[in-house]
This record gives structure tokens, C-alpha cells and sequence, in this order.
């Protein structure tokens, strides 16, 4: 192994310099602030956590969890994610609060570190969880939630794609019987490898009507209107109820006027089994990746014995700043440059100034590097050097 | 209202079957469009910027989102694991992966090497295999493995067997067939699903997999 540069940082880690660090910050106070005013409250949880509960609970892929061991050699996990831990506290610490819960997180969550140079393996999360609601109108408003506020980023151009498991289960299970079968072609969707479906599909020993039903799902997507094309090629009960669960969605939504967001895909299936309702994913113009995910997950809170439904979603904050772009420029600050003997004049009026909301550098002329550089940094430059004058000099 | 498609290609013959397809399919493309030597060539007429890339690199192009389309070998889907949709088997540049050695080979237990261009790919098939071998990476040429000893199998495409025939090897077990695949980034084919659709069903179309769509 090579001798580590002095300003080596592990792979996957990332500094957020002042420019950066003012862009991140004040997307996220947007975000958190429209968080809080629907009445979400932000909660924190350890950085580690146990593999046994919280790792194997979470809908981040094993080989993805990045993993440690605690003294007593047991397996331990940078959280991956937010919404296991929030489970685990839902059960143990708010375990005496009724349902609903609404529950907001900020925090940096960890993947493990991958080869490839620049794929983060920390990076800050936004998102809630609503808890212990499983009505559509608990659908609507996080999925309204989501576009609040990515419209209050600035974020001009953004679509939400919306799916539902229930319906792709059913459908399978209603053309295929068996779990196992169906587990086959799920695996497809999820790797999405609509090429090894169809070769699957053809495969099968089934009707040709009923191979023309799977291959239909993978063309069930486009506006509302596809909700139709979905309820005429199911019969059972269970894949009817998911086409009214987004039936009911497109109401809500509509009640918020946000129905305009969102597209539908039957095929949205970002995980083996996780989610078991609807799903949601959100697109920003210039970015390739998601800019967050999110659904119904009514299976995860039993796990940790507190059986409750449950919806929520994450936004990936690095990747919002990326779609924004370098908005946040330091605020403008003011610099009051003084000479020693004047130092308490400085301060009083460094005090003043900050009173009334300046931000104000107090700088000792003797530690300048270079004045002329010093003052093309700051909008505003107010000398006290030498003698006292009556007032101070403004340059 | 037209949107742009940005479609990841391989350079030559793929690109030039590539492009057929999408003139058959009624895309206007221009006339001796695929002589041109430049790495990005836009058809305004349909639409469509072609990013010329490497093989191996095109699912990677598409990943990133910087093309929104592309069409790349199961081979470099299988080797790459990007995240990309595969949605269409185009049915062009069929081919299969083999593993070829010299006539004489014989199985040994004494730390058998694989030389490949596909490291990942290989890794996995000898695990399927139960086989314990060691793989060692090459960029091309990779007949040349066994001739000079540096492994005693190797693992490639191979399309009519001339390669293998020319420099004395054999095929000796056939892993996988290879076609070309229509892929699409995850993004892309939410944000510009219409045009991409349209594009899907009318390749399709022409290639005459109906069920295909």
C-alpha cells in the first residue's frame, strides 16, 4: 500500500466547503421548516446500530450496509437509513403515544464504500414517516408533502412517479398461484431486466392470454388514466383494492392540487419486499438518479412488535443540491479592521452592528496577510486604524 | 412538443445496425449519418444525439444519465450490473460467450488460471460451476492467453469461431448467448417516458417482437 496523502480522506467521504456547505444548508432549513409547519417533529437516533435489528430491517441491501463490530464482537451498522431506526423508536421510546405519529428526520445516513471513485458512502437524508395511519388521505398528504417541498427548494421542473406493490403482487399471484413463481418474474422487475421477463414469461407454462396479461404490466404506465387500463386486467379483490388505493390518491391529491405531479408506473419496484402498498419516486430534470423515494411499508413496525401501518419517504440532499445548483453564496459580511489602541471602539461598534443582524469580522490589521485582498472580500470595510477621529471611516 | 433523445452507442458495426433499425422504425436519420468519425453526432431531423463510446462503457454513459438511451451487449450488462432498465432485445450482433482453450487441454487442479475481458462475468459462471479458478484481466487479444502460457483457459465472445480457429483454440464449453439490448436510464425513461415509449414500440415493431412490447 501507497503512504496516504496528508489530505486523503477515506473513499466515499466528502468535505462541504462554505459555498457548498451555505447551499446545502439553506435547502434544508426550506425543507425542514415545511416539515415542521405540517406538524412533523424531527427526531435524532445513533449513528450505530445493531445488525441484528435496525441493519436487518432496513431496506438498504446487505452488501450495502456498512459494518462494524462493537467490543463485545457483536456486528454493528452506520445506519443506512431512517426509517428502522424510527420504527425501533416508535416502539421502544414513543412506545406509549398513540397512533398517529408523525415523525421528521434530518441526518447523514452510510452505505458501504464502493470501488468506484465518487459514489458517496455518507450522505445527508431528509424525510418522515407517518405512523400508525393507513388511510389515503395519510398517502396524499406525504406524497403532497414531498412535492411541498421540493417546490419550496426552487426546484422548477420535478415529477413524481407513483406505483403500487399490491397491485404487481396480485396481479402475479392471480396469473401465476404460487408465491415462488411469482418471486422469479418479481426479481426481474426489481433488477429491471424487462428483457428476462418476457423471455420468462414465454417460458411459462400458461395461456397465451395469460402471458399477454404479465406482459401488459410492463406497459401499465402514463398518466391517471391508466388507473383504467390496470382495473381491466385484474379480477381479484386484493389487485382491485390497490387500483381504488390509487384511485383514492388521485382524489386526495387532487384536493391539494397537486394531481399534475405525478405520473403512475406499475413497475416501480425499487425493493424484493419492503414496500407493500404504494411507492413513490421523485425525478429532477439534469440528474440521472432519483432525488428521493418513498411508500408504504405496513410490515416493518411488527418487527419490532409494535404492528402499525405506515408511509413515508427520503430526499437525498447531496443529490438536491446538485439539481439546484451553487445557489447559496456567503452571506454578505461586514469587516471592521482596527489597530490595537482602538480595539474597544472596534468591539463596541462590532457589537452594534450585530445587534442589528450584520454579520461583522473583527480583524486586528497586524494579522492581515494582505489588506487590499482582504477588503475585495467583504462588501463592506470599516477602518479604525490610527488616532481616533470623530466616527469611523468607511473605505 | 419533441423532446431531444441522447442515445450511448457503440462505435461501429453495432452503431451501423443500430441505426438501420431506427431508419426502419421511420426515424429520420440522414444518409451516410454512420460514416461520420466524430464521437457525437446529432440527427436534428429525428431528434436524436448519438454519443459514440466504447462498448464496455456505454451502460456507464447511461447510469449517469448523460445519454438517456443506449444500446449495449448482455455481455457488458452482465460484466457492468449498472442500473439501467433493459427494456428491448434488439436482436442485432448476436454472439455467445464461450470458454476456449488449446486443443490439448486438460483439466488440472493445480491452480487453474482464466484469462478474460470479463473478470465479474467469469467469476461468476466458474462459481456456478463449482470451480476454483483464478481470473486474470485483460483489455483485448485475449487468445494470446494460452498461447504464452499465461493462463490455460480463457473466457470471451465469440461470434463465427474464426478468432479461436485462427490462432489454434477451441471452444470448449458455451456459457451464454449474447444479443444486443435497448437500455434506458431510470430517470430518463420516468422524464421522458412518451418519446421513449414511442421509440420502444416502434423498434419493436421492426424487429418484429410483437409481444416484445
Amino acid at each position: 500500500m501507497s503512504k496516504l496523502f496528508m489530505f486523503e480522506k477515506p473513499l466515499g467521504m466528502r468535505d462541504a466547503l462554505p459555498g457548498y456547505f451555505q447551499t446545502k444548508r439553506n435547502v434544508q432549513r426550506v425543507i425542514n421548516d415545511e416539515w415542521e409547519s405540517w406538524g412533523y417533529l424531527p427526531v435524532e437516533t445513533p449513528t450505530l446500530e445493531y445488525y441484528d435489528t435496525v441493519g436487518s430491517a432496513s431496506a438498504i441491501l446487505d452488501h450495502q450496509l456498512f459494518k462494524l463490530l462493537d467490543q463485545q464482537g457483536r456486528t454493528l451498522v452506520l445506519r443506512p437509513d431512517m426509517t428502522a431506526p424510527i420504527a425501533r423508536v416508535t416502539a421502544s421510546g414513543l412506545q406509549n403515544q398513540h397512533f398517529p405519529i408523525r415523525l421528521a428526520y434530518h441526518t447523514n445516513v452510510f452505505r458501504a464504500q464502493q470501488l468506484e471513485a465518487g459514489r458517496p458512502a455518507e450522505f445527508e437524508q431528509l424525510g418522515v414517516e407517518l405512523i400508525g395511519d393507513g388511510t389515503s388521505s395519510a398517502n396524499g398528504e406525504v406524497v403532497s408533502l414531498m412535492i411541498e417541498a421540493l417546490r419550496k427548494t426552487g426546484l422548477t421542473t420535478f415529477q413524481i412517479t407513483v406505483g403500487h406493490v399490491g397491485y404487481v403482487n396480485a396481479l402475479l399471484e392471480e396469473v401465476l398461484g404460487n408465491d415462488e413463481r411469482a418471486d422469479d418474474l418479481r426479481r426481474f422487475l426489481y433488477e429491471k431486466n424487462y428483457v428476462g421477463y418476457r423471455q420468462h414469461v414465454e417460458n411459462l407454462p400458461l395461456s397465451s392470454l395469460d402471458k399477454k396479461k404479465l406482459n401488459s404490466l410492463l406497459r401499465l404506465r402514463g398518466d391517471w388514466r391508466t388507473l383504467d387500463e390496470a382495473l381491466n386486467l385484474v379480477q381479484t379483490p386484493a389487485a382491485k383494492e390497490a387500483v381504488e388505493e390509487l384511485q383514492e390518491l388521485k382524489t386526495v391529491l387532487e384536493h391539494y392540487e397537486l394531481s399534475d405531479y405525478i405520473k403512475l408506473d406499475f413497475n416501480l419496484f425499487m425493493h424484493m419486499s419492503y414496500y407493500t402498498g404504494i411507492v413513490f419516486e421523485s425525478y429532477g430534470n439534469n440528474l440521472g438518479v432519483p432525488l428521493g423515494s418513498g411508500g408504504r411499508y405496513d410490515e416493518l413496525l411488527q418487527q419490532f412488535n409494535r404492528p402499525a401501518q405506515a408511509v413515508g419517504f427520503g430526499l437525498r440532499l447531496d443529490l438536491l443540491v446538485e439539481a439546484l445548483g451553487l445557489t447559496g453564496a456567503v452571506p454578505s459580511q461586514t469587516c471592521i479592521l482596527f489597530s490595537p489602541e482602538r480595539r474597544p471602539e472596534a468591539v463596541d461598534q462590532a457589537r452594534r452592528l450585530r445587534e442589528t443582524g450584520k454579520r461583522v469580522v473583527l480583524q486586528d490589521i497586524r494579522g492581515v496577510e494582505d489588506v487590499d485582498q482582504l477588503s475585495e472580500s467583504y462588501e463592506d470595510v470599516v477602518s479604525m486604524i490610527g488616532k481616533k477621529k470623530e466616527g469611523a471611516s468607511h473605505e | 412538443m419533441n423532446e431531444w433523445l441522447t442515445i450511448a452507442m457503440p462505435k461501429g458495426r453495432i452503431f451501423e445496425e443500430a441505426v438501420q433499425l431506427l431508419r426502419k422504425a421511420g426515424f429520420p436519420i440522414p444518409p451516410e449519418f454512420e460514416e461520420s468519425r466524430k464521437l457525437i453526432v446529432d440527427a436534428p431531423e429525428a431528434n436524436m444525439r448519438f454519443i459514440l463510446a466504447k462498448p464496455m462503457d456505454v451502460p456507464t454513459y447511461v447510469e449517469h444519465g448523460v445519454a438517456d438511451i443506449g444500446v449495449a451487449g448482455k455481455d457488458t450488462m452482465i460484466e457492468e450490473e449498472r442500473d439501467v432498465y433493459e427494456v428491448l432485445d434488439l436482436n442485432i450482433s448476436a454472439c455467445y460467450l464461450a470458454v476456449a482453450g488449446l486443443p490439448e487441454y486438460e483439466k488440472s487442479d493445480v491452480n487453474p488460471k482464466v484469462a478474460s475481458k470479463y473478470p465479474n462475468l467469469a467469476t461468476q459462471y466458474f462459481k456456478q460451476q463449482g470451480e476454483q479458478v483464478e481470473i486474470i484481466k485483460l483489455n483485448g487479444s485475449i487468445e494470446l492467453a494460452p498461447l504464452v502460457g499465461l493462463a490455460d483457459r480463457i473466457v470471451d465472445i465469440v461470434s463465427t469461431g474464426q478468432t479461436l480457429k485462427e490462432n489454434g483454440l477451441i471452444e470448449l464449453e458455451t456459457i451464454v448467448p449474447i444479443t444486443s439490448r435497448l437500455i434506458v436510464n431510470p430517470v430518463s425513461y420516468r422524464l421522458k417516458d412518451t418519446v421513449i415509449d414511442d421509440l420502444v414500440e416502434r423498434v419493436a415493431q421492426v424487429i418484429g417482437v410483437e409481444e416484445q412490447v
